[in-house]
């Protein structure tokens, strides 16, 4: 059975651990990239990213300062029914674990209108999509803005194929690739509509490094990777062959006119954390 | 003809970034134009002495007020930047978690108050061609350290001085003391830009 409460307590652990545990997937793929990558250094950026996280879990610090804007997907269970007002719960959950864990408090009330900060990280971005059965699985991430800065929505004519995706991936790297802090994780979303494809994008970093997505977009994954590290934007924008640890893609059905793309940098800090509620 | 560089902005071919030394040089802060003058682009480098931390909302604060006065306020002439919005202290340390900002945000900011003074400026990811003007024209450096590694640099901060804005929150003007903060230097005083040799496909990326 979950409630709000279920729900918010997993939002407060997940920031807890994310903010200073490098993901696993993370932390390997950066050791493996400090041992294949090109340029002295690239090598030397990258063993300070691999110190960094050493650092980060031992000293209780976060792994970056910028502790990110929250962003939680929750997948609820179709049989699960929920009272009160989930936002207020999870913007609670937020404030406390920004409060008592020392995070960074980068949220202003109103992009344009009102750039005071809101002093407690609020509000979270709650995603919420249904499945089948009972449980719920609660997905949080802190997004920095230097990398969310450096993504991109770009509506191409379904003509542009597979090239237009591959172009649109790697002119975004070059653009602002250097100051998202690489190595990357990029998450490509293509397909849905316009307000929903950079939400594939953003899942689309939730998936471990390694671990396999759609078998149809393997290839492809393979591809962009290869032309992405072929820029040598490099570890730290400095120049070197990790640009990127790796590429997701989701896809998903579209109008028959469009083919909407996102690129979603994530940082070489990329935090996230998934809880499994029953 | 090493001091080409000075004459034109951008002078003829000089020998490529050098790649990473042994051993980074260390640099002593407030650095002195000649200590500058000698760094090269492509250098690791490690920063001793205070630095003034400023972003966005500062650098918004600090023009203003340099464009009142005509000078550049809280004693910063000769002092270097340093972009970045650290996490609250805690576990008795001086600062939490803290590294660079993209600088590129603070560009429109930087050829003023390289004019009136700072001689350097710490972030991370690449700069107007303006401000590598910039860099020439007043003898400047910019230094860029590596992003997502916050708890590492915060190890190399030994003090944190509150010094204006503290309204501000994480984006005041703080005095830290860094202690062999390691960084490599990207735009130098002949111009050379460390960023635009990275993305130059002809280095194949291998520098």
């Amino acid at each position: 059975m979950v409630d709000g409460s279920s729900i918010a307590t997993a939002v407060r652990d997940a920031i807890r651990v994310a903010a200073v545990e490098l993901r696993p997937d993370v932390a390997a793929a950066l050791a493996r990239a400090a041992r294949s990558e090109t340029s002295a250094r690239g090598r030397a950026v990258l063993a300070q990213l691999v110190e960094n996280a050493e650092i980060a879990s031992m000293d209780r610090v976060p792994l970056c300062q910028d502790t990110g804007s929250v962003w939680v997907r929750i997948e609820m269970g179709s049989d699960e029914r929920l009272g009160g007002d989930l936002h207020s719960q999870v913007d609670a959950a937020v404030t406390e674990a920004y409060r008592d864990g020392a995070l960074r408090m980068s949220m202003v009330r109103d992009a344009l209108l009102d750039r005071t900060n809101s002093g407690d990280n609020t509000p979270a971005f709650i995603e919420i999509v249904s499945r089948p059965g009972t449980g719920a699985r609660v997905d949080v991430m802190l997004k920095g803005g230097g990398s969310d800065n450096a993504s991109v929505v770009t509506m191409l004519d379904p003509a542009a194929g597979i090239a237009g995706v591959r172009d649109a991936v790697v002119n975004a790297v070059v653009a602002k690739g250097a100051s998202a802090c690489p190595p990357l994780l990029i998450g490509v979303g293509v397909g849905s509509t316009f307000d929903r494809v950079a939400s594939l994008a953003k899942h689309a970093l939730l998936r471990p490094i390694g671990s396999s997505g759609d078998p149809r977009a393997a290839a492809l994954e393979r591809e962009l990777l290869e032309a992405v590290n072929a820029t040598g934007v490099g570890p730290g924008g400095l120049g070197g062959s990790t640009t990127a640890l790796a590429v997701h893609v989701e896809t998903a059905p579209c109008h028959i006119a469009c083919l909407p793309v996102a690129v979603n940098l994530g940082c070489c800090a990329i935090r996230s954390a998934t809880v499994e509620l029953r | 003809m090493p001091d080409a560089g000075r004459e034109s902005v951008r002078g003829p071919a000089r020998e490529p970034a050098r790649e990473q030394a042994r051993e980074p040089i260390r640099v002593q802060l407030p650095a002195t134009h000649e200590a500058l003058a000698a760094l090269r682009a492509g250098d690791a480098v490690e920063l001793t002495g205070p630095v003034y931390t400023a972003r966005d909302a500062t650098h918004a604060r600090l023009v203003a007020e340099l464009e009142r006065d005509g000078r550049l306020p809280y004693g910063l002439e000769g002092q270097m930047l340093f972009y970045a919005g650290p996490t609250p202290a805690a576990g008795g340390r001086p600062v939490g978690a803290v590294g660079p900002t993209t600088s590129r945000r603070m560009d429109a900011y930087t050829p003023a108050l390289l004019a009136a003074g700072i001689v350097g400026t710490i972030g991370k990811g690449p700069r107007s061609e303006q401000v590598r003007q910039a860099c020439v024209r007043e003898g400047a450096v910019y230094f860029a350290a590596v992003g997502g590694s916050a708890a590492l640099l915060a190890r190399r901060v030994t003090a944190a001085e509150p010094v204006a804005y503290p309204e501000l929150g994480t984006e005041a003007l703080v005095c830290m003391t860094l202690d062999r903060f390691p960084a490599f230097v990207a735009v130098d005083t002949l111009g050379d830009d460390l960023f635009a040799s990275a993305r130059n496909p002809a280095n194949g990326g291998a520098s």
